[in-house]
């Protein structure tokens, strides 16, 4: 795979050589399971503690308050079942929106099978949450308010300051999956007013398979887990040293760069906009104008469809993903999209490029330059597109 | 996920276009669902002189369209009715399960085609 243009940072980063430099030992040399007493054991012991002071660090928390996970969806899962069992003598109420990632929505019905009750607060035009469309949903049984940070769709920032303080005002819990958001925009729980947090490494340079939740000390929840002592008796299993120790390397390299890397994505990001917006006639922003990750931009083309366009981008090299569901096996377009009031048709055409560190002007300047023929090719294709 | 014969056909479509006063058109599937496609059809002693496909939609629309124009060509309408939405995916050297079912429509347009031509005809009768 030489040359080519990865566009699709959203879905997930190369792993920073940095990073896989400091995983190494950890595999084969310093392989120790941290929960023994011996010197190996002892050594790894430390550098997850460590570690973990490195990820509380960067958010901004206490050392006590992170946990290990094996992923984003771990975190979002634990988050969401932990605190439903923990609370339920409260309630069995809990918040969310509508434009949530599937590792919240899912948890979510799965509790609804089960006697829970679930709101999901509607987003605007451009998928933001109204605070008081959430204070207005909040009842005496809500035990748990679950709103992302930035959606993974179209990079849409929510209010979760706003939210939060929402939510703390009513003595509900708050918990954000900033999946999306650790290292690209700042995230400190103290400021954005939450008690629980997930994040996922492979987000940020990062490797797959590690993630952390963060949980602040007050917050009562029930292990997904349940076996070992470990993570203070809260999540069981074996500790993926060498993730943990890559995770912590990655949140606190990607944290450092954040700034100038965030100036520089943004203006390339908007570069491409404006590029390909000059040169396609009937394409259209999805997601907010301003409030939106430096790196994110989602458009539909009017007259043709999602995974057409990827194909043809992935001929030319680019690797992108789309709205359309044709990608994922289900006939229903992006749920992000319709809920933000995206007829069907346009959300099955649109498309999603999130850029990463890896790119240059010239790459921006490539898919300007390629990107015009596609569209045109495929909408005298086709039937539906006579402009 | 395509196999390479999805991809050449998708890279390089047979007969894309429309027939200017085409002796039948068909439609099917609609634009909410991701995949339309517009076949026609230029008929001359019973025998499908020409046919010619538009398509909205993924990698399998466009594939099968291409696919179904090709084998079509040069038939009699009998035995362009007997091609099936199976037999293009077949004849493609297969399509993803999922594919299966919602994109695979280029023999319902051609169908579709050749019913609308039929009827024309009845109407002229």
């Amino acid at each position: 795979m030489e040359n080519v243009i990865y566009m699709d940072h959203a879905a997930t980063t190369p792993t920073d050589p940095e990073v896989l430099k400091a995983m190494e030992p950890w595999f084969d040399v310093q392989y120790g399971n941290p929960a023994t007493l011996y010197s190996l054991g002892l050594l790894a012991s430390q550098v997850v503690e460590e570690s973990r002071s490195a990820v509380a660090d960067v958010l901004g928390a206490d050392p006590a308050e992170i946990y290990f996970t094996s992923g984003g969806t771990e975190s979002n899962n634990w988050a969401i079942k932990g605190v439903a069992d923990a609370h339920q003598k409260k309630g069995r109420h809990l918040i969310t929106s509508t434009i949530e990632h599937h590792a919240i929505l899912e948890p979510l019905e799965f509790l609804e099978k089960r006697g829970y009750e679930v709101t999901r607060v509607p987003v605007d035009g451009a998928g933001l949450v109204d605070p008081d469309a959430v204070r207005r949903a909040i009842r005496p049984d809500t035990i748990l308010i679950s709103i992302m940070h930035a959606n993974n769709e179209v990079g849409t920032i929510e209010p979760i300051a706003e939210i939060g303080a929402v939510a703390r005002e009513a003595g509900v819990l708050f918990h954000t999956d900033a999946v999306q958001s650790v290292a690209k925009i700042p995230v400190k729980v103290a400021d954005l007013n939450v008690d629980i947090l997930s994040l996922s490494a492979h987000k940020f340079y990062g490797p797959k398979g590690v993630g952390a939740l963060y949980l602040a000390k007050r917050v009562r929840v029930t292990p997904l887990l349940h076996g070992g002592a470990q993570e203070r008796r809260r999540r069981a299993g074996t500790l993926n040293v060498p993730g943990i120790v890559g995770l912590a390397k990655a949140i606190h390299k990607t944290a450092d760069q954040m700034e100038a890397e965030a100036a520089r994505e943004s203006a390339l990001r908007d570069r491409l906009w404006e590029g390909l917006r000059e040169r396609i006639p009937h394409i259209y922003l999805n997601g907010h104008p301003t409030q939106r990750l430096p790196n994110a931009l989602n458009f539909r083309v009017e007259g043709i469809e999602g995974e057409a366009m990827i194909l043809c981008l992935d001929m030319n090299r680019v690797g992108v993903s789309s709205g359309s569901a044709c990608t994922t096996g289900s006939l229903e377009p992006s749920h992000v999209l319709l809920a933000m009031g995206i007829a069907a048709e346009h959300a099955h055409g649109s498309i999603r490029m999130t850029l990463g560190r890896a790119n240059t002007q010239e790459d921006i300047d490539y898919v300007i330059d390629t990107f015009p023929g596609i569209v045109a090719r495929l909408r005298e294709m086709s039937p539906v597109y006579n402009k | 996920m395509y196999s390479e014969l999805v991809m050449e056909h998708f890279r390089n479509p047979r007969n894309m276009g429309v027939i200017e006063e085409a002796d039948g058109v068909g439609e099917v599937g609609n634009p909410t669902c991701g995949d339309m496609m517009r076949i026609t059809i230029k008929v001359k002693d019973d025998v499908l002189e020409d046919v010619k496909f538009q398509t909205l939609g993924c990698g399998a629309a466009v594939a099968t369209s291409s696919m179904v124009t090709e084998m079509a060509k040069g038939k009699t309408l009998d035995e362009a009715l007997e091609i099936s939405n199976k037999g293009v995916a077949e004849s493609l050297g297969g399509l993803p399960p999922n594919k299966m079912h919602c994109s695979n429509l280029a023999a319902d347009g051609l169908h579709a085609a050749i019913e609308d031509y039929l009827e024309k005809q009845t109407a002229k009768a």
